[in-house]
């Protein structure tokens, strides 16, 4: 029976220099699925590598030469000395390891629990081992399993609501006040990182025109450039805040940029068609009073952090209904993966065709009434010498199939051609 | 009749119950549950006025309870409207709850039967009615959305989003939805009230006699009027609108109920609920 194992280090096992240095890119996972592929001891392997884990799953009939093969391999082809590592290397063995994928799929284990984006990691790794062949029996059934419960914990829980990013943040909140915000004109204030981010994630929602102003004019025609918008001079914020709908703000000024009167009297002329300022700037650029007028709303840095704040909470409320789905999955996994072996099957096999038998002996005799109990005993020594003929053959070659190196797929084929697995 | 009433009443409450689950686990199949109870409650409730209508001659409106009976009737009806049009499901937390609370009420009410049924045979009060109890429904609605609009509102302004953020839509979908509620009403009610002085030319001999209720109406109609005018010349819009809205139809509420008890008039033996 091949045992699953996984090892693998991630952003709590290991700091940056470590993983950046582990890390494997497209053509470093196709080699190493490769090697893993012509490896004595490791019969089943799937390798995924983001920014912030690498893992290896693997399925294996001798679990200590696996593990020691993987990491000198690590090793050797990151050239890496193998005690500088070591102690960040996490390994999972059977339903650990499970586990473990599971969470993993339904990012619980993230950086930011519930980011959507490792699924399609996953997703991408386990096609290259395919890809690569590399995949088997289990590891197949593993992976499935592992996207249906992440869509699960996806579906049933609130892991993936509500934002906690800073820029998520503002998008949603501005979805809450605008509806959509497709076509809806952005105005950026000053330049900067998070700003900048935000303007990023805003034009992937398809907003309008995106508008740029900046102390020195140079700088704003650049910026403007990258996001396919139009630059405008300093002095024109105060004209043009007529048509925006959404203002980021982030300058290094130390006093304010807009005041109240200003939105109030601009307010009047928009027909009070809504304003949403975003303020990034720390000392802060958009007078607070302006979230008291109506239908003019500011955000600043902190208030979007107190935003995210509760999410975050939320987000861990939910992780814990989480992780209740997953256990239910590993168990029936763990279910799934102990009969998967050659005595199981056979004496699965063996007990469907005595309960057939039963079956139809009850149903017969009621018509052979004159039948002596002697009779039937004959009866029944005659069936189970059929079922012992008839199952000879297929256990010997599942047992032989098994002496030639562990393989599954036989054993899994047989499973589902007698449907020993109900689910 | 009374039976019936109370099969209705019986679905408003269920429909009610499973918007407060929706309300609050948000799954989409307690909000499914809430629109179809509503739905049934609606059939039968359709059936009892159409039943009473047939029965009578006229529209079932000889008293309080009966008056009701349609106003609740009227609230369901263009709910179900709006749902189906614009899809806001979190309204039926507002509507099936009104819906229940009007038919509760009305129930226990002495059915007190008018003196002289005869000058309810009119097809020009059988349009006013419909009208006038549409055009009401809209605007009840509309005080519904204000309030949403007001609690998203708050949340966003307040910067804690927290309960009603997540479940409520965005503000801008609730001032537009209110905002067409409020012409929808408007429109109804200026019909209702044109096919109502007919009538009253037809039955008491001039258009306007300075009716308590009659003069309510008018001044429900004029700050409806001055709600719209407002946002077409100066863009009232968001909270001052929700707020208006909200303020209507108290001011419907004291027309409809108010001007009965605190004044004599002609509207008011349409809604007797004790013999005097």
């Amino acid at each position: 029976m091949l045992d699953i194992v996984l090892i693998g280090i991630n952003h709590k096992s290991a700091p940056v220099e470590i993983r950046e240095c582990l890390a494997f890119d497209e053509d470093d996972t196709l080699k190493a699925l490769s090697f893993f592929k012509n490896s004595r001891v490791i019969k089943e392997s799937i390798l995924f590598s983001t920014c912030n884990r690498v893992e290896m799953l693997m399925t294996t009939p001798l679990v200590n030469e696996a593990i020691q093969d993987a990491k000198q391999y690590l090793s050797d082809y990151k050239q890496m000395v193998l005690k500088r590592f070591e102690g960040s290397l996490y390994i999972y063995q059977d339903i650990d390891a499970v586990r473990h994928i599971f969470r993993v799929a339904s990012s619980l284990d993230s950086l930011v629990v519930g980011e959507p984006q490792i699924l399609g990691q996953i997703k991408e790794a386990y096609r290259k081992a395919l890809a690569q062949k590399t995949a088997g029996v289990i590891l197949n059934r593993l992976l499935h399993k592992s996207f249906f419960v992440a869509k699960r914990v996806r579906h049933e829980t609130g892991i993936g609501d509500h934002a906690v990013s800073i820029s998520y943040a503002a998008i949603e909140l501005a979805k809450k006040i605008f509806g959509s915000i497709e076509n809806k004109k952005v105005l950026l204030i000053g330049a900067g990182e998070m700003a900048e981010l935000a303007v990023e994630h805003l034009i992937r929602n398809r907003t309008g025109e995106i508008l740029v102003a900046n102390r020195t004019f140079d700088r704003a025609v650049k910026l403007a450039r990258n996001f396919n918008g139009k630059a405008i001079r300093f002095e024109e914020i105060y004209s043009t805040l007529e048509f925006a709908d959404i203002i980021i703000s982030s300058t290094g000024a130390p006093g304010f940029v807009v005041f109240q009167e200003q939105v109030k009297k601009l307010l009047r002329k928009r027909k009070n068609k809504p304003l949403f300022f975003i303020d990034i700037a720390v000392p802060r650029d958009i007078d607070p009073e302006i979230n008291r007028l109506n239908n003019a709303y500011v955000y600043d840095i902190d208030d979007l952090k107190g935003v995210i704040e509760e999410n975050i909470e939320d987000r861990k409320r939910e992780a814990l209904k989480a992780e209740r789905i997953i256990e239910e999955a590993v168990i029936g996994f763990k279910h799934w993966h102990k009969n998967l072996d050659v005595v199981p099957t056979i004496v699965g096999m063996r007990k469907k065709m005595e309960n057939i038998v039963q079956k139809e002996i009850k149903k017969t005799s009621k018509s052979l009434q004159h039948l002596s109990e002697d009779d039937y005993q004959a009866i029944y020594r005659m069936t189970d010498a059929i079922i012992n003929k008839i199952l000879h053959d297929p256990t010997l070659f599942l047992k032989q199939n098994g002496y030639h190196g562990p393989s599954s797929a036989p054993i899994d084929f047989t499973r589902k051609l007698f449907r020993l697995d109900e689910e | 009749m009374n039976l019936i009433n109370l099969f209705t009443i019986f679905f408003y409450l269920m429909s009610t119950a499973a918007y407060l689950f929706f309300l609050f686990v948000q799954k989409q199949k307690f909000e499914k549950a809430g629109l179809y109870l509503l739905t049934a409650g609606f059939v039968i409730h359709t059936s009892t006025l159409v039943f009473g209508f047939i029965s009578s001659g006229h529209m079932p409106v000889e008293n309080l309870p009966e008056t009701l009976s349609v106003a609740g009737w009227a609230v369901v009806c263009v709910f179900l409207l709006l749902h189906y049009k614009f899809n806001l499901k979190i309204l039926g937390i507002y509507a099936a709850p009104l819906a229940t609370l009007i038919m509760i009420v009305s129930y226990p009410l002495p059915k007190v039967a008018l003196q002289n049924p005869e000058i309810l045979k009119s097809l020009w009060l059988s349009f006013h009615i419909v009208f006038i109890f549409l055009g009401e429904a809209f605007f009840a609605l509309a005080c519904g959305i204000g309030i949403l609009y007001l609690l998203q509102e708050r949340a966003i302004k307040r910067k804690r989003p927290g309960f009603f953020f997540r479940r409520l839509p965005s503000l801008n979908l609730l001032d537009s939805i209110g905002y067409v509620c409020i012409l929808g009403g408007f429109t109804l009610m200026t019909v209702g009230l044109i096919t109502g002085f007919v009538y009253a030319k037809n039955v008491w001999g001039s258009f306007w006699s300075a009716d308590p209720k009659e003069i309510w109406s008018i001044i429900t109609w004029l700050l409806y009027a001055a709600l719209i005018h407002g946002r077409l010349i100066s863009g009232w819009r968001g909270r001052r609108s929700a707020v208006m809205a909200i303020i209507g139809f108290g001011v419907i509420l004291f027309t409809f109920l108010g001007v009965n008890f605190l004044f004599e008039g002609h509207h008011e033996v349409f809604t007797r609920w004790r013999d005097s």
